[in-house]
């Protein structure tokens, strides 16, 4: 596999890169091992770091992205692909080869196939497929208060112990026990001994045996995941990332204080919502790059949530929401590591402040922005990924998706934008397969 | 604002301004002390909220100011509607009446909320029957409320078949011809418009307010 060096030039594969080499991206850690799979890897590799660094690629790259369109290109229903482990990753090393693109989402299996561990942790914060949804539909997150609006400081000041005794009751039926824990801060000697009787309390007792149980089985569905990457690196293929990471603004709007508590906190919690950004921004950080490094993949997704245009305002947004996310996205870099953030909705308006970033090193995703003018605005910035339409591709004849790539690859390939095609957010559930195969070869006519 | 006190115009200024705490304040001094009519301080806030609507569709305000907006509104209702001792007759003339749900298998509801909220702010009688609505629920409540207006919420892309079964069994049931359908939601657009057969469809709540104030041939 190449080594890219600090100016971000590809270095002969033989020559081993100097110890005392400017630090590049963290290299892939799996690579084929057959002549002919290394060979594909690496060219679509490569086409994809080009797009990164802002070279142009022998052809324009294509991702293969997709989530619970698994279920209907399988004819399984949603509820088996969640549980599944071996069936999905059948599906889903299928339509990696049908399809043939240059970098195929590790996210196909690992998006999906969350039902057992979810099952044993009884979580609340999805009704998935069994589970509040019918079989045949996709989870949905539930949007609710899982911190509330007072517990700002408590969150701040003892972090770990509120995940354990506030946050994992919540979320999980069978942590409900844990809020039962003992206060460690400030225990110390014998009040330490003698308070870790806590331990012993029955329901604390009994959602300890409950978190074994949830990791074990969570280290089975990882086990699948690595397995699903290391088969689809022996084919060829490279994973278009490593994992994903969040936002510090979506981190804690989404997952702690809920859409109107976060929009209300805007004004009711400034400071206080300030502070947790900020330390969020340390904690996330040090996760993603931790995850990148254990995946052995530079580049991180990253879904972006709350950013759209509609809503905040532009002062807000540049407050409240990128700051933090400069921040991390800055030290990611730093650490060898290409942030995907992928824009949700339209992100018109956010242009101009995003485009603050090193050149040639992210890729943005765009969902509803309109890629011809990011191609204006950040086109000598970063690398471009999306953004065919679900509508289009849900409702759409075959012959509408080929001349919607033909416009993507004419208008923003072909005029200089360093773009990796791929749906608006991977290919919507709903997508008959004859769009898909019209998309991917449209891409093939169109991209050389 | 020329008929106002000071007093009544500070009130309006403050809530259009997002002072929460202060607002509040004043609304409950009026309200709670100096007895002032509920029905007035009612009125005071349908002023600033129409201001608040008109900085959302300037641009000037977003969705956060929106939702505080109406969580201001919702507190002072709370004190003031005990207070009223009239039956509905003072009750202002609503422009018309629309029923909005999300449609079967879609959960979202964090849009259809705002559009909820900005509909009733904006004078029209509003019906929300919630999330995952079957398609005979829609029909039951139609026909139980008769609305001059339905919208049809959804935020992920199994919505437009879900939009396309409900409007189609509209028409079987014969009602198509009684309101108009208006759709909404994330991934909504023109193509998903002619997709399902609604009338129209709205990128934010100012632009469902107007499609509603349009049918009702209201000038905006």
């Amino acid at each position: 596999m190449p080594q890219l060096d600090g100016g971000g030039r590809v270095n002969a594969p033989a020559a081993p890169a100097a110890a005392t080499a400017p630090p590049g991206f963290l290299p892939t850690a799996l690579q084929p091992t057959t002549p002919s799979a290394r060979a594909a890897f690496d060219a679509r590799w490569r086409r994809v770091l080009d797009c990164v660094e802002l070279r142009t690629p022998d052809r324009m790259p294509v991702a293969l992205y997709a989530s619970f369109w698994m279920a209907k290109y399988g004819g399984v229903s949603c509820q088996q692909l969640m549980y599944d482990y071996q069936g999905t990753k059948q599906l889903a090393l299928r339509a990696a080869q049908e399809f043939d693109a240059d970098v195929v989402a590790p996210a196909m299996v690992a998006s999906n196939i969350y039902g057992p561990t979810l099952e044993a942790m009884d979580f609340r914060q999805l009704q998935w497929a069994g589970h509040g949804v019918g079989e045949n539909q996709p989870y949905q997150y539930l949007d609710r208060e899982y911190m509330l609006n007072d517990e700002y400081e408590e969150f701040l000041a003892d972090p770990t112990g509120f995940y354990l005794r506030k946050y994992l009751p919540r979320i999980g039926g069978a942590f409900a026990g844990l809020a039962e824990m003992p206060v460690l801060p400030g225990m110390h000697y014998f009040r330490l001994v003698a308070g870790l009787r806590g331990f012993a309390r029955p329901g604390v007792r009994a959602a300890l045996q409950n978190l074994l149980q949830v990791a074990e089985e969570a280290e089975r569905m990882a086990g699948h995941n690595a397995d699903f990457a290391e088969r689809l690196t022996a084919l060829g293929y490279p994973r278009d990332a490593g994992g994903n990471t969040v936002s510090p603004y979506d981190f804690v709007a989404d997952y702690f204080r809920g859409a109107r508590g976060m929009m209300t906190d805007l004004y009711r919690k400034k400071d206080r919502l300030l502070q947790l950004l900020e330390r969020a921004r340390v904690w996330l950080t040090q996760l993603t790059i931790d995850n990148a490094r254990a995946a052995g993949h530079p580049i991180v997704m990253i879904p972006i949530h709350w950013a759209p245009d509609a809503f905040m305002s532009d002062k807000q947004f540049r407050e409240f929401y990128w700051p933090t996310f400069r921040q991390m996205m800055l030290d990611m870099i730093a650490a060898g590591l290409i942030p995907m953030p992928l824009w949700e909705a339209d992100c018109s308006k956010r242009l101009e402040v995003i485009g603050d970033i090193p050149a040639g090193k992210c890729i943005y995703w765009f969902e509803r922005t309109d890629m011809l003018r990011a191609r204006e605005v950040l086109g000598d910035v970063v690398a471009l990924r999306g953004n065919l339409s679900p509508s289009l591709m849900t409702t759409g004849t075959p012959e509408e998706v080929d001349a919607a790539v033909r416009h993507l690859a004419e208008n923003v390939f072909h005029k200089g934008g360093k773009l990796i095609l791929d749906c608006a957010f991977g290919l919507p559930d709903e997508t008959p397969l004859e769009n898909v195969r019209a998309m991917y070869a449209a891409a093939r006519r169109y991209g050389g | 604002m020329a008929d106002m006190t000071d007093q009544e115009r500070q009130l309006v200024q403050l809530l259009a301004d997002m002072q929460e705490d202060e607002a509040l304040a004043i609304a409950n001094r009026m309200l709670l002390e100096e007895k002032k009519n509920p029905m007035r301080v009612l009125e005071l806030c349908r002023n600033a909220m129409d201001i608040v609507g008109k900085r959302f569709e300037a641009g000037e305000y977003f969705l956060p100011e929106l939702v505080l907006a109406g969580e201001m509104l919702e507190k002072i209702g709370a004190v003031a509607k005990p207070l009223i001792k009239q039956g509905p007759d003072g009750e202002a003339k609503k422009l018309g009446r629309v029923l909005i749900g999300t449609v079967h298998g879609d959960l979202h509801d964090i849009g259809k909320n705002i559009v909820t909220f900005m509909l009733d702010i904006n004078g029209f009688d509003v019906r929300d029957i919630g999330v995952d609505v079957p398609v005979k629920k829609f029909i039951e409540e139609i026909n139980d409320y008769k609305p001059d207006v339905v919208g049809l919420s959804g935020f992920l892309t199994l919505a437009f078949d879900s939009m396309k079964e409900t409007i189609a069994a509209f028409d079987s049931a014969g009602m198509r011809q009684r309101f108009k359908i208006m759709i909404g939601g994330g991934q909504i657009d023109e193509t998903v418009r002619k997709y399902t057969g609604a009338d129209a469809f709205g990128v934010n709540a100012v632009e469902a307010v107007t499609l509603c104030r349009n049918w009702m041939g209201v000038a905006a």
